[in-house]
């Protein structure tokens, strides 16, 4: 299990986000999850200048085992998204913290990521599984 | 209770994640199933597949016994170490598992799946009654499949480091053809397998598993998952027990009619009858087929979704379910198996709440690298 890192915040269903200087947050799921997942396949991204709410199905990924549902940790406006992944989706799988991110959102409410697991926190939760 | 065959300790030394297989604890990759995939239609991968069950006959009546237990004829076995597949039936015609026999110096060879391995020896059993013929599962008999273009010039070369007569055992496995095996002291070794790529299939005693394992590894040979193995096959257009037919499914609705040998006609063969009432069936349209499926846009077909499938008039035909699905790595789009009406030539899947058209081809997607289908 590599390292997660501690300047992100995690929902349970294996989301990160972490907030940026500008102040707009970065999304993408965890090591963990891609690695419950196998090769993934096919990525689908949330349109540009979406409004989604947290706890939303943004995206989907395409695995050679399942298709699973991303859901969006936070409430916000998408502003961009990660167009390398529809070409290389297997950068989730090697960079899921990195190059693998899915897409950036204007934080609507900032309050809610102190309702979302920290590092040591979702550890516990992968532990668990 | 979990079984483990004598390689678990070198699955875990490559690296490999475990998961239960049928009671199993089975490495479903060693990292990346997409790379495993492609170094087997690339180059050479092994599997071990240890946990599927060898079942050797042998007596004075064994040709009779397997002729009526199996739809295909063993009779056409006209040599020893020839191969041929074959579904074992019930009286009602279904199947209640596929296999691989072999025609061997003392007998034949079996090598069933797993998963049925209960239901397959209770049934073989019960079978012998009236044959002058012994069943005897070998537990104690692995197998390493060993499978990709350079898969036999590989394994020939490290047959000497397994403290083996290299060179003759090279000429012999290397002179085989297709289907076609040798015995070679306690090790038979058969141009078999499923994967729809050049290799061989190594049964011997599961203490000498190991070694072989480690030799082929430090010969250029990758480990190759159980993960991988499902998507080579349904590239190779092959089915898996369980998934694409069972006791409930005529071979006729599984694309196994190639492996029934209606001749002779005086052969009785347990399931015949229904056999021949099945095709009849088939002949008018009411049993339906198996078909391969082409997805060429995003997405993924997996087993379970239903299809609406539609005759060459535009009219519709009713629904049909894809029994196997997959990513294919190798054409870099999905594919799948699906049971459909007779006459059904268009069909679309419920992806994601669309209606998605996908393209019925022959159920053979992939051989030696190529893709094959128009």
């Amino acid at each position: 299990m590599s390292t997660i890192p501690d300047n992100c915040k995690f929902a349970s269903s294996h989301e990160w986000v972490r907030v940026d200087d500008d102040g707009t947050a970065t999304v993408g799921i965890s090591d963990h999850a891609q690695d419950a997942l196998g090769d993934i396949v096919f990525v689908d991204l949330p349109e540009i200048g979406a409004t989604v709410h947290a706890k939303d199905e943004v995206a989907v990924v395409e695995s050679v085992k399942a298709a699973s549902d991303v859901y969006s940790p936070v409430s916000g406006e998408i502003i961009a998204i990660n167009e390398e992944l529809l070409d290389a989706p297997e950068t989730v799988n090697s960079v899921p913290y990195d190059g693998g991110w899915f897409f950036k959102i204007r934080l609507e409410d900032s309050a809610e990521l102190d309702e979302l697991l920290d590092a040591e926190a979702y550890a516990e939760l992968c532990e668990g599984e | 209770m979990t079984n483990r065959t004598s390689l678990y300790q070198n699955h875990l030394d490559a690296g490999a994640k475990m998961v239960d297989f049928s009671g199993w604890e089975m490495p479903i990759n060693y990292g990346s199933q997409i790379e495993e995939h492609t170094q087997v239609r690339t180059a050479a991968g092994v599997f071990d597949v240890s946990h599927m069950t060898v079942v050797d006959v042998s007596g004075a009546d064994a040709e009779a016994y397997l002729r009526y237990l199996l739809a295909n004829d063993v009779a056409r076995l006209d040599e020893t170490g020839r191969a041929l597949y074959s579904g074992m039936l019930n009286d009602d015609g279904g199947v209640i598992d596929d296999l691989i026999v072999y025609r061997m110096s003392f007998g034949y060879r079996l090598v069933v799946n797993c998963a049925t391995r209960t239901k397959d020896l209770r049934w073989m059993a019960l079978q012998t009654s009236g044959y002058a013929v012994s069943v005897e599962e070998r537990s104690q008999l692995g197998i390493l499949a060993v499978h990709g273009p350079e898969s036999i010039e590989r394994l020939c070369a490290i047959l000497k480091d397994c403290g083996r007569d290299g060179e003759a055992e090279a000429a012999a496995i290397s002179a085989l053809g297709n289907f076609r095996g040798v015995e070679l002291d306690d090790w038979f070794v058969a141009r078999t397998g499923y994967t729809g790529e050049k290799g061989v299939e190594v049964i011997l005693p599961v203490d000498q598993a190991p070694q072989l394992w480690e030799a082929l590894l430090a010969g250029g040979v990758k480990p190759i998952g159980l993960g991988a193995r499902d998507t080579l096959r349904l590239e190779a257009g092959m089915n898996l027990y369980g998934h694409d037919m069972d006791e409930s499914v005529s071979p006729l609705s599984a694309n196994m009619g190639f492996s029934i040998a209606w001749e002779p006609t005086t052969r009785d063969f347990i399931g015949r009858a229904a056999l021949i009432a099945q095709r009849a069936e088939q002949e008018e349209g009411r049993l339906p087929l198996l078909t391969g499926l082409v997805l060429e846009q995003r997405g993924v077909l997996r087993e379970g979704q239903q299809l609406a499938c539609t005759a060459a008039d535009g009219s519709e035909l009713g629904s049909g379910v894809i029994t196997s699905g997959t990513f294919s790595p190798t054409l870099k789009h999905s594919i799948a198996l699906a049971r459909v009406p007779v006459g059904t030539v268009g069909a679309a899947v419920d992806l994601r709440g669309t209606a998605t058209p996908v393209r019925l081809v022959k159920p053979n997607f992939v051989r030696f690298g190529k893709k094959v289908f128009e």
